[in-house]
């Protein structure tokens, strides 16, 4: 049985897709069997992060309509061993995701990987609403900011009360936060949030902070998941983030402790 | 002479008997008044022994919009003139407690607490047969363990509520009785939704967007001012005003 872990958020553009390749990616390189399925029915892009567009021939809806197979639809990575990709179709509405249809390929995803990793549309509609129904695990990626960290406050509400796993009164939906496009310098000059007041208002189990890095842009026009970049900081941030995931104490990086700039705000305000 | 007629307690003009008497419910999913009052026109022919001479409970536990307006008194008229007579809402938001109340309507709790994600069932009123009485609640207390996010709402009917977990900005706790929350607040609390002068309130940290106690309320903007912020306190009303006192 595999892990089944969604990639979520409520807002759109926070780094749910790059985060969603990064993670798939880490746990493929460390020897794990993977899938990762764009649930972004109507405009997907994992495949253009993963660079494998021009080799879609079927996608997840045609899988749930039974108009192929899994084998014929998964896509197997380019770049790394123990990887598939089930893309998204880019014309079918938004319903032909049945709850039937993807719990059917779920379970028969689960016989043949560990982890697959769901990644959501952004919003709260049907589509985000399938992508989670079914998890194991959530991340939350959220943004430094106040209307991202309200956003994920209401999708966590969701994963409690919505999801198969509570309808069954199994043990809750393990929930993560990631903290992405993370810029400790205007956190310093209190433009942004810092980790610890996103983590008092979440209150969950910090999974890692991606630094807003330009290697996300250099990595994703070049189709190649930034964890591959292993000098960047993004890069190293994901796979502190995969070794947590999976069990591993790795120290916080790339915070650098807003502290001292918080002070300062404090006393100059009072001078 | 006065004090021979008070004793005589067993010869009083009237007695006090509880009976079980069956509830209609007509549960509105929308309200749109011409189709509403067509719909009930119909149904009253087709059924008039439903409604005519029996108590009817509005419930509004299944609009699809669960903070739908409802302009209380165009209701009224309508169901008068189909010789209906609505005695109560069940249910409902505040806004809509506080207007049924206004048209002289009574609010009975919800059966169970409404969540505005709940796809609606049936487009159209639904006429119920008259239910078996439902046996009277223990008054129990309502515990949650986990955080109230926002956009959630908890509703401990007829109960008093705990939290022991953060509630979040954009969350909402309701209560006939107390709240208690032992995380921070900072969402809305209101206590006493039914009219229970005696609720109270208690926070370990009160950084609320609103609290209200039978209907009396004070803002966030109110609460920050005051020395309370970010402090345990308790909230009650005393002649009518909400005092905040430290705990
Ligand atoms: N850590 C980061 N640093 C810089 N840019 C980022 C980072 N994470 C995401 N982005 C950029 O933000 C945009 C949205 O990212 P994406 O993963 O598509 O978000 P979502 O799937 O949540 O809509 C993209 O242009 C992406 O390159
Ligand atoms: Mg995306």
């Amino acid at each position: 049985m595999a892990r089944i872990i969604t990639v979520t958020s409520g807002k759109g553009g926070v780094g749910k897709t790059t985060t969603s390749a990064s993670i798939a990616t880490g746990l493929a390189l460390r020897g794990h069997k993977t899938a990762v399925i764009d649930f972004d029915v109507g405009l997907r892009n994992l495949d253009l992060i993963m660079n494998c567009e021009r080799r879609v021939v079927y996608d997840f809806v045609n899988v749930i309509n039974q108009e192929a197979n899994l084998t014929q639809a998964l896509i197997k990575d380019k770049h790394c061993d123990n990887l598939w990709i089930l893309p998204a179709s880019q014309t079918r509405d938004k319903d032909a995701l049945t709850k039937e249809g993807v719990e059917r390929v779920l379970n028969e995803l689960s016989e043949r990987v560990d982890y697959i990793i769901c990644d959501s549309p952004a919003g709260i509609e049907h589509g985000a609403f399938m992508a989670m129904y079914f998890a194991d695990e959530a991340i939350v990626v959220t943004n430094p900011e106040v209307s991202s960290v309200r956003d994920s406050d209401r999708i966590l509400g969701i994963l409690q009360s919505k999801s198969r796993r509570s309808e069954l009164e199994q043990e809750p939906i393990k929930e993560h936060l990631l903290l992405t496009r993370y810029n400790p310098e205007r956190v310093a000059k209190g433009e942004m949030l810092g980790v610890q007041d996103v983590q008092e208002i979440l209150s969950i189990e910090l999974l890692g902070v991606i630094p807003e890095s330009k290697a996300v842009l250099t990595a994703s026009n070049q189709g190649i998941p930034v964890i591959h970049d292993d000098k960047s900081d993004a890069g190293q941030a994901y796979a502190d983030a995969v070794a947590r995931l999976l069990g591993e104490t790795v120290e916080q990086r790339f915070i650098e402790a807003p502290k001292k700039g918080f002070l300062k705000r404090m006393f100059r305000g009072n001078t | 002479m006065t004090q021979a007629q008070n004793s005589a307690s067993d010869q009083s003009t009237f007695r006090v008997r509880a009976t079980f008497a069956p509830l209609t419910h007509l549960e509105l999913t929308n309200f749109e008044p011409g189709r509403f009052e067509r719909e009930l026109e119909e149904k009253a022919q087709q059924a008039p022994m439903f409604f005519r001479e029996s108590p009817l409970v509005l419930s509004l536990e299944r609009l699809a919009d669960p903070d739908l307006e409802i302009d209380f008194a165009q209701l009224l008229d309508i169901c008068q003139r189909q010789g209906i007579k609505p005695i109560a809402i069940r249910g409902g938001n505040l806004v809509h407690q506080t207007a049924a109340r206004g048209v002289g309507l009574l609010v009975l709790p919800a059966n169970k607490p409404h969540s505005g994600a709940e796809p609606a069932l049936e487009p159209a009123p639904k006429v119920e047969a008259p239910a078996a009485p439902e046996p009277a609640p223990a008054r129990l207390t309502k515990l949650i363990d986990h955080p109230v996010r926002s956009g959630q709402q908890i509703y401990a009917a007829g109960a008093d509520l705990i939290v022991t977990a953060p509630v979040s900005a954009g969350a909402e706790l309701l209560a006939d009785g107390h709240i208690h929350v032992y995380g921070p607040l900072r969402g809305r609390a209101l206590a006493g939704v039914l009219g229970n002068t005696e609720a109270r309130i208690f926070c370990r940290s009160l950084e609320a967007e609103l609290v209200s106690i039978a209907g009396q309320y004070k803002i966030s903007e109110d609460l920050q001012n005051g020395s309370e912020w970010r402090k345990s306190v308790q909230i009650m009303l005393r002649e009518d005003r909400l005092v905040l006192e430290p705990i």
